[in-house]
């Protein structure tokens, strides 16, 4: 029991920082909270015989999409909401509908995987990296080239939405007025 | 290493997940709906790798994986299409964003 201690002081910082993320009114401090959230699943990953995944999780995830968010919340320029509705007195019946309906859901979840006859013998066992990329390169080879695909259209579909404004209209004038 | 149960995992990916909705549903910042939209998909990695390694079979972590991938992809996305709209409209908020016009 002792040395599985770590996993769930990781599971209740990662529990706590995604309840800040979710509720936090300034957006740059609920990033930093995702930050946290996402290096203690990390540690959860470690705990679980993933090391692999671990490391993927804190170099993409909290490398690489977490200083995307920065960046666009930087573009955005905003510090939060911009209702005041949400935190003055009508935050609680904005809140309490999704709440109620969300937890009674994950008490049955809860109630149906303790009840599961036989679901707590399994305990985890260790995955090496070496074994992750023999299944990536051999079984999974066409699940990575669809991967792939998927990054190019995610490419190509953002540089066509975040492209400016002016030089966006401009082609669109220049086109119409050729024709 | 130490032997987690599969049990106290998936909890803890249903608890994750759970948090991410009402994110989802409650908040009216877009910008948040796609952070819970992240803590959603985090916890969805949790339950595959937690199954993964519970079986000893290296599976779990391919999909977790995809899942980055994916996320990743929809990050790239949906924070262009929020750059778009907030040129447009001067605001993130899903209410005024709700009339769709061409």
């Amino acid at each position: 029991m002792i040395s599985q201690l770590p996993f769930y002081i990781a599971a209740a910082i990662a529990i706590i920082a995604s309840i800040r993320v979710v509720t936090g009114s300034n957006a740059i401090h609920a990033l930093l909270y995702l930050v946290v959230s996402l290096l203690a699943v990390a540690v959860c990953f470690y705990f679980m015989g993933a090391p692999f995944a671990a490391g993927l999780e804190v170099i993409v995830y909290a490398g690489a999409i977490l200083v995307l968010f920065v960046f666009a919340v930087m573009m955005f320029d905003l510090q939060g909401d911009k209702d005041p509705i949400h935190y003055s007195k009508h935050w609680f019946s904005r809140w309490i509908g999704p709440v109620i309906l969300s937890s009674v859901l994950l008490i049955e979840v809860v109630y149906v995987i303790i009840n599961s006859a036989n679901s707590a013998q399994y305990t985890s066992s260790i995955m090496s990296a070496k074994q992750v990329g023999i299944l990536l390169y051999g079984p999974y080879l066409l699940a990575v080239e669809i991967a792939s695909f998927l990054l190019l259209a995610g490419l190509i579909a953002g540089y066509h939405f975040a492209k400016g404004e002016n030089d966006f209209g401009q082609g669109k004038d220049n086109m119409g007025g050729n024709l | 290493m130490s032997h987690i149960p599969l049990m106290h995992a998936f909890i803890l990916a249903g608890i994750l997940f759970l948090i991410g909705f009402i994110g989802v549903i409650a908040r009216r910042n877009t910008l948040f709906m796609l952070m819970s939209l992240e803590v959603m998909l985090n916890s969805v990695g949790i339950a595959f790798i937690a199954a993964g390694s519970s079986w000893q079979e290296a599976d779990g972590q391919i999909m977790f994986i995809l899942i980055l991938t994916l996320a990743a992809a929809e990050v790239a996305v949906g924070l262009a299409l929020l750059i778009r709209l907030h040129q447009q409209r001067l605001s993130l908020d899903i209410d005024e964003l709700s009339e769709m016009k061409g």
